[in-house]
């Protein structure tokens, strides 16, 4: 019960120094998530870093979601002294994924933008350095995107029906 | 005239000449890095100006992979990660699925997991701790303790029979229960490990030679640590007391009586110290886990959830049900609930973190693993800037950096 007033007291804050930013709060498996507008998406994370202390970047990852033609970009935020965490996810359209980068706040992103850019073609604006990390550098897709199955489609000696995806 | 005067002294002094900076591959394949690891070392003599680390030289897709396997096909990935304490990995990613499933896990089968996962964490800071000392020059320990990793390795040949990628355990439980020859070897093995530790210890703990070479050497401070995200032992040895298992306490770890070493410069030798404290920390826990075992049912070791967890293969064989759930499981026919769930676990290196999205589909619709080695890793080239190049090496051993886990 107490966890679910801080939570709310947190989403409130953002409410009120972001008025219009956040789309829907929920708490999947008693987590926290906030999904917000990308626009104001690191002065927000700039805001509960100063003003919150949410100073540890637990991770950030990227998620291709093909129906929605959209690349959400989920941050986990970790506030050490309370032991309280928080996700917050922005949507990004898939043609143009860009997003401010998050190195100046803090320095761990740069690795982490860059996995996410290697993998879903996500632009950091502002990166220091946005070059692919763990993929050959002559690669040109964005492999853990959707449309790039990991099996051969043409095969035809296995039912999908039976086996799944 | 003064003009000439000044022309000639000034063509006595050399010119200074813009500065010339030597390359240095160190890596891929050097066999003082442990594992594959580039880095273009910029280098003034033997001073390192700075460090351009490229990783990814084994990097097996295994986020992409984990998309199109069943989960408990998952587990086998999650071994190749930090290969060095692979149970931990496993049971990490068990933990997240029964999360997902809201399985209730008995507490003998927590207990026996949490045997298995101190195990893994003494074997895995065996090898980074006896490394170290193995790259200032002292050999003797690395081969004196490996003796006792090679008898943990044994008994996870007990439990699961598997050494290294164990794949041990399964969602919702273990695949067997710990055989009585488990048991004798794990009482040896506690035994005989804390005298060798001990020797171990005292060959380098207070050396003045591995002191004096390993202090102030690769040094992070508590506020750059978090800024770089580090977690685990190379967290804690900067000061800050971060350990998932106190902190977020999954497999009945709050339960259980022991401290969280930290140090105070973060460098090498605190990093060491800290694994150092750590094991033993690990053996405590070990013994107070066998204790409380022996208070509960000897016979359990899954939980009580057919649905999900794999019966014993002798009942498939001669029970129908058993069959059933078997074939359900296995060519996923089982309902697995839509969810997004992030599970952490202190794994060797820090936090292990399984973030899932479940669309209800056989596999997962994403697996991002938070491998804490990728992100520490970043901060290499800070931390070991305007220092020699002897001292970079042992800062990466002390850093304990898998390749398996920097490049999932």
């Amino acid at each position: 019960m107490e966890q679910t007033a801080t939570e709310d007291r947190i989403v409130s804050v953002i409410r009120e120094n972001f008025p219009g930013e956040v789309i829907s709060v929920e708490s999947p498996y008693d987590f926290l998530t906030v999904n917000l507008k990308a626009g104001k998406i690191i002065e927000i994370i700039k805001f509960l870093y100063d003003k919150e202390k949410y100073q540890y970047l637990t991770t950030l990852c990227g998620i291709h979601y093909p129906e929605n033609k959209t690349i959400q970009v989920m941050y986990q935020l970790h506030k050490l002294t309370e032991n309280k965490r928080i996700r917050l996810k922005i949507a990004l359209p898939e043609e143009k994924p860009t997003v401010p980068t998050l190195t100046n706040v803090f320095p761990a992103a740069n690795w982490m933008e860059r996995e996410t850019y290697d993998f879903f073609g996500v632009i950091f604006e502002g990166h220091p350095n946005l070059i692919r990390i763990l993929n050959v550098e002559e690669m040109t897709i964005f492999p853990l995107r959707k449309e790039y199955p990991l099996e051969d489609q043409t095969r035809e000696d296995k039912n999908n029906d039976m086996f799944g995806r | 005239m003064a003009e000439n005067y000044n022309t000639s002294v000034l063509s006595d002094i050399p010119v200074q000449e813009e500065k010339q900076y030597s390359y240095l591959n160190l890596g891929p394949t050097h066999p003082a890095t442990h594992g594959i690891f580039q880095n273009v070392l910029k280098m003034d003599g033997e001073i390192i100006m700075d460090a351009t680390p490229t990783i990814g030289y084994i990097h097996r897709a295994f986020e992409k992979l984990a998309e199109r396997r069943p989960f408990y096909q998952i587990t086998p990935i999650t071994d190749r990660m930090n290969y060095c304490s692979s149970p931990i990995n496993n049971m990490g990613w068990h933990m997240t699925m029964e999360k997902l499933l809201k399985l209730e896990i008995p507490k003998r089968v927590q207990y026996l997991r949490v045997i298995i996962m101190e195990l893994a964490r003494i074997s895995d800071h065996i090898i980074c701790n006896t490394i170290i000392g193995q790259d200032v020059g002292a050999t003797t320990g690395f081969l004196y303790l490996f003796q006792y990793r090679e008898r943990i390795y044994e008994i996870y040949e007990e439990i699961c029979g598997a050494r290294l990628t164990t794949n041990i355990g399964r969602i919702g439980g273990l695949e067997r229960n710990f055989s009585d020859k488990t048991w004798e070897k794990l009482e040896n093995w506690l035994k005989d490990f804390p005298p060798a530790f001990e020797e171990f210890s005292s060959l380098l703990e207070r050396n003045r030679i591995f002191m004096d070479r390993t202090i102030n050497c690769g040094p992070i401070s508590a506020e750059r640590a978090l800024a770089y995200s580090f977690s685990g032992p190379n967290l804690r040895a900067a000061g800050v007391d971060y350990d998932v298992r106190v902190m977020n306490p999954y497999s009945s770890y709050e339960e259980f009586d022991f401290i969280v070493p930290v140090g105070t410069q973060g460098d090498t030798y605190d990093r060491f110290m800290v694994r150092q404290q750590e094991m033993w920390e690990s053996v405590k826990i070990i013994k107070q886990a066998i204790e409380k075992i022996k208070k509960e049912p000897s016979h359990i070791y899954r939980a009580d959830a057919p649905e999900y967890v794999l019966p014993p293969k002798e009942e498939v064989y001669n029970n129908m049900e058993a069959l059933i759930y078997q074939f359900k499981n296995i060519m996923g026919e089982t309902d697995i609930p839509k969810g997004e769930v992030y599970h952490c676990v202190e794994g060797g290196n820090g936090e292990l973190g399984f973030y899932l999205i479940s669309d209800g589909g056989r596999t997962p619709y994403r697996l991002h693993f938070r491998r804490p080695c990728f992100i520490f890793y970043q901060a290499y080239p800070e931390m070991i800037k305007g220092r020699m190049l002897s001292d970079a090496i042992i800062t990466m051993s002390s850093m304990n950096v898998i390749a398996g886990e920097l490049d999932s």
